[in-house]
């Protein structure tokens, strides 16, 4: 099953909803709420959530982006969750380097191995 | 404390977050006919959209009635960004390293830290509302001569 909401689409697959951002630049205050309540409503669809975050179309963000990543992964971990990033291109990546957020998320190279690193999996 | 004033001609824009799109395509695009490198415009860009937000959000507190005026000059070996706000300024000496204890989880705090982390040089004015940043060019970095090394 799939759906998009305003700036990512959503898969909902069997042990993991993945969403993916839509923009190839995330980077104005009024996009950056609207991607945060399209990922809030979809975590508030269920009591718990394994989600994946995928950032394969992202090119360009602000640091604002990473204060809507902490706030997704405050309202994740709450309901006692699972959060992954994957596909995050290494211009990107350096953003989360520099700013150590690298290890606070869990990131993966690709949807896969993201997927494979959610509980249940094999 | 700036050594060097704002020169070339000002472009002022309003605060709001979409008003630094214009001059950002206008920069990255002279930075890229002038044979900067894919990573210096990117660092660049970084620069412009978190001093943009910090001017807007911290400098002019939101307020749409106050502007923010973008200096620059490109020269074959740098490009030198100010951006000075209507705010009453800050010290940046005292802003918190979000790197470090609980500020990690903390939702922002972390322009600063990119602005210094791409550009080759970051300062302000005395006030604190007029950042300049310079971003030297890594295709010509033999031309930069060591007078031109960050100061802080």
């Amino acid at each position: 099953m799939a759906s998009t909401k305003p700036g990512i689409s959503v898969q909902y697959g069997e042990n993991a909803t993945i969403v993916t951002f839509l923009n190839e630049k995330i980077l104005e205050e009024k996009d950056i709420k609207a991607l945060q309540d399209s990922v809030m409503s979809v975590i508030e669809q269920s009591e718990q959530i394994n989600m994946i975050l995928d950032f394969g179309n992202v090119k360009f963000l602000s640091s604002a982006v990473l204060g809507m990543l902490l706030r997704i992964s405050k309202k994740i971990y709450e309901r006692d969750s699972q959060l992954r990033l994957c596909n995050i291109n290494p211009k990107i990546y350096e953003i989360f380097k520099i700013t150590r957020l690298n290890k606070i998320f869990e990131i993966y190279s690709d949807l896969q191995s993201a997927m494979e690193a959610l509980p249940g999996q094999n | 404390m700036l050594s060097i004033s704002p020169s070339g001609v000002p472009i002022v824009i309003e605060s709001s977050s979409s008003a630094i799109e214009q001059v950002c395509e206008r920069i990255l695009s002279e930075l890229q006919a002038d044979n900067f490198s894919k990573e210096d415009i990117f660092a660049v860009h970084i620069g412009l959209e978190e001093a943009f937000l910090n001017a807007i959000k911290h400098g002019n507190k939101d307020d749409t009635t106050r502007k923010v005026t973008i200096n620059y000059s490109i020269r074959p070996d740098e490009v030198e960004i100010f951006m000075k706000d209507q705010g009453q300024g800050f010290d940046p000496d005292s802003v918190p390293d979000p790197r470090c204890g609980d500020n990690i989880y903390k939702v922002g705090g972390r322009g600063l830290l990119l602005i210094r982390s791409y550009m080759d040089l970051t300062e302000f004015n005395e006030q604190g509302n007029c950042i300049r940043m310079v971003k030297y060019n890594s295709n010509k970095k033999s031309l930069v001569s060591k007078d031109k090394q960050p100061i802080n």
